[in-house]
């Protein structure tokens, strides 16, 4: 913590939590809906894949309280979501693709009676084959988006010339949102056919964009507002759009206010999750564990159309290494075209997958050299002044690596309890302990350098009180906290002073999603010159109104000093500087320095920094059931200089939690048909209060500020934390695999739910049954 | 039909079968209570009914007639309980998102209410049907036990 500061750097409870632990705290679904509101229901295709041979909805309009049916007919312009690529439809037209596939909606009185009338429809589909294999796709070439290549050297060549060789396959899952608070939108008309809308969404301007571009209208005409979401997780960047038209085409068509608050089930069926892949990969090395040549082959499931896939790809590809130096490299990305929910973004965006791989390959170099995975690790850790460069070419200038791991290993006890586990696993023959020690190094950045920009609004009030706005949104990171800390800083006002408004393209246009963990680095920084700029106007006038020269004023702890003559309060100086008439309201700006990037030859600097972190996670395992439990779990973290430690922890302990999940219990599982089953937290097993680790430490890298010029000197915290799960993951590994005393790879594919351990466990035995014999 | 809500009768116009959640919601404009899934089974719907924790969102009203019912509005201002744990919560950095925390609060109050002193194995049970997507179990767990010494 840098000392000279008095407002950041502070553990500052998030503005909104009085308002949350009473329920105050008002969601899209907690407005007051005004008269003659009006509830949506989508009907959805019950096929993976059929031509809509027909639709007869009349049984539909004639329900009980229904005031509108709208199909793809009824969409007045462009009928697409999505961004570069307007692949996919809002309504479906002539066919479908997924089951789950939006088709017609329904305005009716309530809810109720809008999801009555939707399953009155009569469609004759006529069915087509449907795949969701994602290795069938690969073979078929079905994609969505070109495959991509990033080599550096000759890896086949080094591979074939090493001392040692492995391959091997396996499989990740993907991962639904499940933010408590569903997708929502409550459209209302204006006048001259513009809509407000409030939308659960970390990029209104995107919504703003689909709405306008579905109504051909222009964005001038369209406001998007959300003050908060219950849980975003990238589930609400691309996605909430589809929502929030369905809520405006019909409130378009009836012209009342419509609100859609979509059902769990509908939602699951409809909204698109983690990228789950298929990883094949060879690896060539020395006797030490380096790493001499890799290929990397990632194939994942973007369902119909491209939604992120394209950057989501790019940053498994970009994560490929993790932490590691991957000197002769060859990575392939496959984005296959499936008959499932598109795919989008989710926290770490891509990064998890791309960092599994090598991970998993670093463990199984090191079970083939029976060393410790940890020596493995340290062994092809990125260097400092050598070393350095990444696949893509870019140099690794922050790398605190080795010595975060080294403090971890030591705080941790890894070593010692490394070896306790080995013998207590002799000793053992039904449960078995394991453990491991995972890096994370994570790119900080949108990968697509124009989406590194932020805007600000500040307004002060002639009685000292401030409204703040950005383009960020609140999901419950604490992002409107940490960019109120840093004007409160820049203005020295007390931060009960400040009021963040909600987000609106009203206020900031153009606004990048709130995603790719930048909100408080980038909107940070917009707020903290927009602060700046206002500072300087009040500083200007105060100099000329007292006669003293600029330097002589000081803004000090919610005090103006005026060379030793006189104090002011802040709501004096901003009452004597508008009744001199000084503007009291100014926008500010940022765009992230430094970045370059040409996605042609996927090469340059896609990223402003890296934040890095590791984890130790220890596990007990039952063989006969293969169910488990963490039983401590300790982190070392890098936050940079942190804006807010209490915050920065809870990123950290949920990120971990939420990637915990991820790996382990959370199964997506589609039946024959492409029906995915698990369309409720009933099926679908998301971390509770129990499966939290035992012993859970959690600690913040000390004094590194960021080396670059960042917020601060901050770093982003959103995403990195997530992937400090995979240590859960391969100490499960590390845990089975002593029941063949670490002779043989158990193939454990993620998630290692309890069946799929035990499914592994089994193979082990029978191999070692079979090479016994 | 007639429904006890934090303390007051309340005469609402709705269908016997429909769950207290929308009651509460839609018709006595208590938002503070949640919809997350419907199936009783992320606990943000969360209420008491005569003390005990109930999910709202599969409790038809008709079954709670005549029943103390308590949303986090009743419980926020008469529930020294509660307090202690709202008190908690802020100080232990709680909520995230905080759309689950009305929920976690009222089944946070039905735990300290019936074990004033829970060990971390019963604060796992009791608590196991609230979930939070934002996972803040860790300072959850830390601020039940600092209410609940609060409270000693």
């Amino acid at each position: 913590m840098t000392e000279d500061h008095w407002i950041v750097g502070k553990s500052l409870a998030q503005d909104s939590a009085h308002l949350h632990v009473t329920g105050e705290a008002r969601y899209i679904d907690d407005i007051p809906v005004v008269q003659g509101t009006l509830y949506a229901a989508l009907g959805l295709s019950e096929h993976a894949h059929a031509y809509l041979r027909h639709i007869d909805l009349s049984e539909v309009s004639r329900a009980e309280g229904v005031f509108a049916v709208v199909t793809a007919a009824d969409i007045p312009s462009e009928n697409h979501l999505g961004g570069a690529l307007k692949d996919e439809p809002i309504l479906a037209v002539e066919k479908v693709e997924y089951i789950g596939q939006p088709i017609f909606a329904v305005a009716a009185s309530s809810v109720e009676a809008a999801r009555r009338a939707v399953r009155l429809a009569k469609i004759d589909y006529e069915i087509l084959p449907h795949n969701l294999d994602i290795r069938r796709a690969v073979a078929a070439e079905q994609f969505v988006l070109p495959t991509k290549r990033l080599q550096r050297g000759h890896a086949q060549q080094a591979i074939q010339e090493a001392p040692h060789q492995l391959s091997g396959q396996f499989s990740l899952g993907g991962q639904e949102h499940f933010y408590l608070e569903g997708q929502i939108a409550f459209a209302l008309p204006k006048e001259d056919g513009d809509f407000h809308i409030h939308s659960s969404t970390q990029h209104p301007h995107h919504v703003q964009e689909i709405i306008a571009s579905m109504l051909g209208r222009e964005l001038k005409d369209i406001e998007i507002e959300c003050r908060r979401m219950g849980g975003g997780f990238g589930g609400k960047e691309s996605q909430a759009s589809l929502f929030a038209c369905i809520a405006t085409l019909l409130a378009y068509k009836t012209q009342r206010a419509v609100k859609y608050r979509v059902d769990r089930d509908d939602d699951i069926l409809i909204s698109g999750k983690r990228h789950c892949y298929d990883i094949r990969w060879q690896v060539g090395f020395d006797e030490h564990g380096s790493i001499l040549g890799v290929v990397l082959d990632y194939a994942s499931r973007c369902g119909i159309s491209a939604d992120l896939s394209g950057p989501v790809n790019d940053r498994t590809m970009f994560h490929a290494d993790n932490a590691y130096y991957l000197d002769q490299v060859d990575i392939i990305s496959y984005r296959c075209k499936t008959n499932s929910q598109s795919n989008t973004a989710f926290r770490g965006f891509g990064g998890p997958q791309g960092m599994m791989a090598i991970e998993y390959i670093v463990e199984e170099i090191a079970r083939y050299l029976k060393k410790d995975a940890l020596s493995v690790r340290r062994i092809n850790f990125y260097g400092q002044d050598e070393r350095n460069l990444t696949p893509y070419g870019m140099r690794v200038e922050d790398n605190i690596i080795p010595e975060l791991t080294d403090t971890l290993v030591q705080s941790s006890s890894y070593l010692e309890r490394r070896q306790l586990i080995e013998a207590f696993n002799q000793t053992n023959p039904y449960l078995k302990k394991g453990i491991a020690l995972t890096p994370v190094k994570f790119g900080i950045s949108f990968t697509a350098t124009h989406l590194n920009q932020a805007g600000a609004l500040i307004h002060i009030y002639n009685d000292g009180t401030v409204q703040l706005n950005h383009g960020g949104t609140e999901m419950g990171q604490g992002l409107l906290t940490k960019v109120a800390q840093v004007v409160a800083e820049t203005l020295q006002i007390n931060p009960s002073h400040i009021r963040c408004t909600a987000s609106t393209t009203e206020k900031v246009p153009n606004a990048s999603a709130t995603a790719a963990s930048s909100g408080s680095d980038i909107n940070g920084m917009a707020a903290q010159q927009a602060a700046e700029v206002l500072r300087a106007r009040l500083i200007e006038f105060l100099a000329k109104h007292f006669e003293v020269s600029p330097e002589q004023i000081q803004f000090k702890t919610g005090q103006v000093f005026i060379s030793d003559k006189k104090t002011l309060s802040f709501a004096e100086v901003a009452h004597l500087a508008w009744f001199n008439r000084v503007s009291l309201s100014a926008t500010g700006f940022y765009k992230t320095p430094k970045i370059h990037y040409d996605p042609k030859t996927m090469s340059g600097r896609p990223f402003f920094y890296f934040a890095y972190g590791a984890a130790v996670a220890e596990v007990l395992v039952d063989v006969l059931t293969g169910e488990y439990k963490v039983t401590q779990v300790d982190i070392l973290h890098d936050v940079g200089d942190s804006l807010n430690p209490a915050l920065d922890i809870g990123q950290i302990e949920g990120g971990f939690v939420q990637g915990m999940g991820w790996l382990t219990t959370e199964e997506l599982w589609w039946n024959q048909a492409g029906k995915l089953m698990t369309h409720a937290p009933s099926t679908y097993k998301i971390p509770s209060i129990g499966d939290l680790p035992r012993k859970f430490n959690v600690r913040l890298v000390d004094k590194k500020p960021n080396r670059e010029a960042t917020i601060y000197r901050s770093k982003a915290v959103g995403e990195p934390p997530l992937m400090l799960a995979m240590s859960v993951f391969f100490a499960l590994k590390h845990a089975i695999e002593s029941i063949a005393d670490y002779q043989i790879s158990s193939q454990l594919n993620a998630p290692a739910t309890p069946e799929s351990i035990l499914t592994a466990i089994q193979t082990l035995r029978s191999f070692q049954s079979t090479t016994a014999a | 039909m007639k429904l006890m809500i934090n303390g007051q009768t309340q005469e609402l116009d709705i269908a016997p079968d429909m769950p207290l959640l929308w009651a509460l919601r839609d018709h006595a404009h208590l938002t503070g209570t949640k919809f997350g899934c419907g199936l009783a089974q992320c606990g943000a719907c969360t209420v008491h009914v005569d003390g005990q924790p109930t999910r709202a969102c599969v409790t038809p009203v008709s079954a709670v007639e005549g029943k103390q019912i308590t949303t986090i509005e009743g419980a926020s201002q008469s529930s020294k309980v509660t307090q202690a744990l709202q008190a908690a919560w802020l100080a232990n950095n709680v909520p995230q998102c905080g759309y689950c925390q009305s929920g976690q609060l009222m089944s946070a109050t039905a735990l300290l209410s019936q074990n004033p002193k829970p060990t971390d194995d019963e604060i796992n049970s009791f608590m196991a049907g609230n979930i939070c997507r934002c996972a803040t179990y860790q300072s959850i767990k830390t601020a039940i036990k600092q209410a609940a010494a609060s409270l000693a």
